[in-house]
């Protein structure tokens, strides 16, 4: 065990229905890094994101979340180690306020029923520094996909956790909000020291971005090393099954994916 | 800050809300068979003589009908509002989940089988309530597995119950004779006509633990319009909080079918109304569909008891029309706003 890890899962397999979705013999997020897990559809990303934030049950294994064991951790005390950010954003008619102080949820004692202006204090905080303070009045479910993401990081950031857990955060956004929502993660990463675990499907994004990438295939980690390491043709190919050429792209030791089809 | 003033908008309908159910309760004493004003009602309520045949009926048949109905309307609409809440889902009502079907059942064969020469009046409400916890306890067995509480199969469960019930009560009312029969459609129809006191009693007092009960979920409640999983992830143990709740609202559900029968549309109607009225704030939500719900209540039995005087329509019936109506008017009125 390393305390410097802010997650490490040691042969954890888990899945749905008496099938393994994961099986994980060792996988290590150091404390303060910028880690992405890529992998091709269905290789387990997202059932590595609700694994670790505890919301599936798992058949073997442990998660140590800033070394401790994570069955020892409470519901609430896990929520005030990791946030986390879903790909899949159901929210109704609550403001885009009432959204984000629901991350001080897990600071108050259960049977709190107004917040304080300490707390209000803290989601401004955020609004403002995810650049949406200007629609915290308005309807989350009247927003852009873009501006939902951001309010989603706010209200991640409102629960002041050390780690990030984020799904899926530019799917279906252009490039401009792809680059506004990772810039905001490498920007938290680096001033605040926030470790951020980035669940990608995008490899370019995940090169350019991230100094560690996780390869995911069937469920286990197939590569895992810096951007350079892990994107070779060869990688990719074996286990997308798509023929790649690899460029050397703008920075250096963060190369691009190019697929190749038929011609 | 705006805080500040959403509350206080908060406080204002709360207060609103209680002053319509205050004028409900009050308008309820004053209509019967002879009308009198509100003065005499408060005379009446006041008056200690026992030759004081009107203070009588006043205190003892008029006072208790109309509490009568603000408890159970207050207990329906706010276990629809919770039910819909943690099944995310604005069609369900207590009844959609079998509880009035298990009633249903219960009391048809007390009545199927002369319970009520047994025990009198405690016979019927018992037998529904009977009928009411195992179906409750079914639904909530079948819906659950290895502790964990499978939302959607529980309404279907639910659903499944109801039909199946109202099959067996069909049953029994298709092999029974006339007099049974009749019993059991004037049951099903519901009434606030109860002469126990006790039982009138015992149902106020249910009805306001229903709220001091249920009230401190409000917070857990509001994270779980963000999905189960997600309010998981924010540190709320949604297993056991949707559990309780559903176990709470659905035995006062059944405390309170088994005394006046089946009132449907009130767990259905109120919620949405509730909802377009203050928001989707628990924290405010649960109070203003009780509140709604007891006011709704007692103005629909007011109407019951007088389009036909002296006789009485069923109160159902009123509920069903009216809320009926209302919620189409509403649905209208969600789809302009969308588009707007």
């Amino acid at each position: 065990m390393n305390p410097e890890n802010a997650i490490e899962i040691n042969n954890l397999r888990c899945g749905y229905g008496g099938r393994d979705v994961l099986d994980i013999p060792r996988l290590e997020v150091p404390a303060r890094s910028f880690v992405a897990v890529i992998g091709p559809n269905g290789s387990g990303k997202t059932t590595l994101a609700r694994v670790i934030s505890g919301v599936i049950p798992r058949r073997a294994g442990s998660i140590r979340i800033n070394g401790r064991e994570d069955s020892s951790l409470t519901r609430r005390a896990r929520a005030r180690a990791l946030a986390v950010v879903n790909q899949n954003l159901e929210v109704g008619q609550i403001t885009v306020e009432e959204y984000v102080l629901m991350g001080r949820i897990p600071h108050r004692p259960p049977v709190r029923f107004f917040e304080t202006s300490a707390e209000v204090a803290i989601a401004r905080e955020n609004t403002r520094l995810t650049g949406i303070d200007a629609a915290r009045h308005r309807p989350m479910n009247q927003l852009s996909g873009g501006e939902r993401q951001l309010a989603a990081i706010a209200r991640a950031l409102t629960q002041e956790t050390g780690i990030l857990l984020l799904d899926e955060p530019t799917a279906h956004l252009d490039i401009a909000h792809q680059v506004r929502i990772l810039d905001l993660a490498r920007r938290l990463n680096r001033e605040k020291g926030i470790t951020v675990l980035l669940i990608i499907h995008d490899l370019n994004l995940a090169s350019s971005y991230c100094d560690h990438l996780v390869l995911l295939d069937h469920g286990a980690p197939r590569f895992t090393g810096s951007p350079a390491e892990v994107l070779t043709a060869d990688h990719v190919e074996s286990v997308y099954g798509a023929r790649v050429s690899i460029l050397p792209g703008p920075y250096p030791g963060r190369p691009l994916v190019i697929p190749l089809g038929d011609r | 800050m705006s805080d500040r003033r959403r509350y206080r908008a908060w406080i204002i309908t709360l207060l609103s809300l209680l002053l319509l159910l205050a004028a409900s309760l009050m308008l309820g004493l004053c209509i019967g068979e002879t009308t009198v004003s509100p003065a005499e009602v408060i005379r009446c309520l006041m008056s200690n003589d026992p030759d004081d045949t009107p203070a009588y009926v006043m205190r003892h048949l008029r006072l208790s009908r109309v509490l009568l109905g603000g408890a159970v309307g207050g207990v329906l609409g706010l276990a629809g509002v919770i039910l819909q809440g943690i099944f995310r889902n604005p069609l369900v009502e207590p009844y959609t989940l079998g509880i009035s079907g298990g009633a249903s059942v219960g009391v048809s064969l007390a009545i199927v089988f002369s319970l009520r020469t047994v025990w009198e009046g405690l016979a019927l409400p018992l037998a529904g309530f009977a009928g009411a916890l195992a179906t409750v306890f079914l639904v909530y067995g079948l819906g659950t597995r290895r502790g964990e509480m499978r939302v959607e199969r529980l309404l279907l469960t639910g659903v499944m119950v109801s039909f199946i019930s109202s099959s067996i009560v069909m049953l029994l009312m298709a092999t029974t004779s006339n007099m049974n029969l009749q019993g059991i459609i004037f049951w099903i129809m519901g009434s606030l006509n109860e002469t126990d006191e006790t039982l009138t009693r015992l149902l106020m007092i249910t009805s306001l633990a229903s709220l001091a009960l249920t009230y401190p979920y409000a917070p857990a409640l509001n994270a779980t319009r963000l999905g189960m999983e997600p309010a998981a992830q924010l540190g709320v143990n949604t297993t056991r909080v949707v559990k309780a709740l559903f176990l709470i609202a659905s035995l006062l559900t059944g405390v309170c079918v088994s005394v006046v029968g089946l009132i449907g549309f009130v767990g259905l109607i109120i919620p949405r109304l509730a909802h377009v009225l203050v928001g989707s704030d628990f924290r405010v939500l649960l109070p203003a569909s009780f509140l709604g719900g007891a006011s709704f209540l007692v103005l629909s039995d007011i109407v019951a008891r007088s389009v036909i005087a002296p006789l009485e329509l069923p109160i159902g019936v009123i509920t069903g029309i009216v809320g009926g109506t209302i919620f189409i008017a509403i649905a209208g009125i969600g789809k302009t706003r969308v588009s707007s």
